[in-house]
């Protein structure tokens, strides 16, 4: 019963990482394809968000608490990364 | 005593809120970690006093609890309508479009929360909100139904906000 | 290994959670390459951040409950966060690309308010 629920456990959780991984490559694609720059920023901010969730999940694999402060801190940087790049759009290139 | 309790702790929701933060970050309860939190969350407000001037004030926990219900169920189904146009399960034809809210609510706490209700729920997307006249601009995935959005957003998010932060 | 002494109900829970909620982020990323236009684009990553994000860390404190025998509700903190900051990050570049939309007078601009 046990190696069973290890078995389930190991491959549902892969099943969703394997999906999240192919979210990241989606938004990385919309990121190097642009066209323009705010689709850009959009695909990474995606990008940061499944690769957050990708370490949750991972982080729920191996069954242990440590990967929770590297997700977070993660998703701080993209945040903050996001909010940049935004401010950037509004002020730094097109009106000066 | 009301006074000095007021001075040790002039927002209580913040010190509580950090609190309970500290709490679950550093999980199995110790008494070490409770005097930590307790000091944090007594200590933090004291510097939040010299950006906010003015605290906010909550009225109504029920109007608070129905709408956080609301939010959900529509957070819910509008993932499950925007999944839909995603993957094209969706038939018909779509329109998408930019909608402009005049909004009578001024209070800017109640702005941001009803700027994260609007963007929590896909579907509709906050794009400018203009302080002088009070009128949002939206933009909406699908608004091929008929669906007033105009008379939505007011009924569903604007008046139990305005009750809330009146 | 995780999972020797987790009831098999509990594993499926988990499992239908993280594969539900991973399920939902990736429709929303493949929203990015489906949808046309930019405006109807931004809305596509906000299945990831609400209801996708919101599964997995629901299995995710499930999990981490139930093997530590405890609960474990800092995943939370996440979804706090993410829920926090996402309409800020959306709102901030709905703003930026309507602006320049604007200023280079494209034909898909967003009106006035």
């Amino acid at each position: 019963m046990s190696a069973v629920t290890v078995s389930v456990l190991d491959w549902g959780l892969g099943l969703a990482q394997g999906m999240l991984v192919l979210a990241m490559a989606l938004a990385t694609w919309r990121m190097l394809r642009g066209p323009r720059a705010q689709d850009r920023i959009l695909g990474l901010d995606t990008l940061y968000l499944n690769g957050m969730l990708a370490i949750v999940v991972h982080g729920m694999r191996t069954g242990s608490g440590l990967y929770f402060e590297a997700a977070l801190i993660l998703g701080m940087i993209g945040f903050t990364a996001t909010v940049a790049l935004a401010k950037f759009l509004m002020q730094g290139e097109v009106v000066q | 005593m009301s006074r000095a309790l007021s001075r040790l702790v002039p927002y209580p929701r913040l010190s509580a809120g950090l609190t309970l933060m500290w709490l679950l970050l550093n999980a199995p309860l110790t008494p070490g970690s409770a005097l930590m939190a307790l000091a944090l969350g007594l200590l933090v407000p004291g510097v939040m006093r010299a950006l906010r001037p003015k605290g906010v004030r909550v009225r109504r926990p029920g109007t608070i609890l129905r709408l956080l219900a609301l939010v959900l169920y529509d957070m819910l189904r509008s993932n499950i309508d925007v999944a839909k146009i995603i993957l094209g399960l969706r038939r018909g034809e779509r329109r998408t479009g930019f909608v402009s809210v005049p909004l009578d609510l001024r209070e800017p706490i109640g702005l941001s929360v009803l700027s994260i209700i609007l963007t929590g729920t896909p579907g509709t997307l906050w794009v400018q909100y203009d302080s002088h006249t009070g009128r949002l601009l939206m933009h909406i995935l699908d608004h091929s139904e008929g669906d007033d959005w105009v008379r939505r957003v007011k009924d569903r998010y604007e008046r139990p906000l305005m009750e809330i932060f009146s | 290994m995780t999972g020797e002494n987790l009831p098999a109900w509990a594993a499926w829970i988990v499992v239908a959670l993280a594969v539900a909620g991973a399920g939902f982020s990736l429709t929303g990323a493949l929203g990015l390459i489906r949808l046309k236009t930019f405006y109807e684009r931004v809305h596509a990553p906000t299945l990831g951040a609400t209801l996708g994000t919101a599964l997995i860390l629901a299995g995710s404190m499930l999990l981490l409950s139930l093997i530590e025998g405890r609960f474990v509700l800092r995943d939370a903190l996440i979804g706090v966060f993410i829920s926090v900051t996402t309409p800020v990050t959306m709102l901030l570049l709905a703003r930026a690309a309507a602006h320049r939309d604007r200023t280079e007078k494209n034909p898909g601009a967003p009106p006035e308010p």
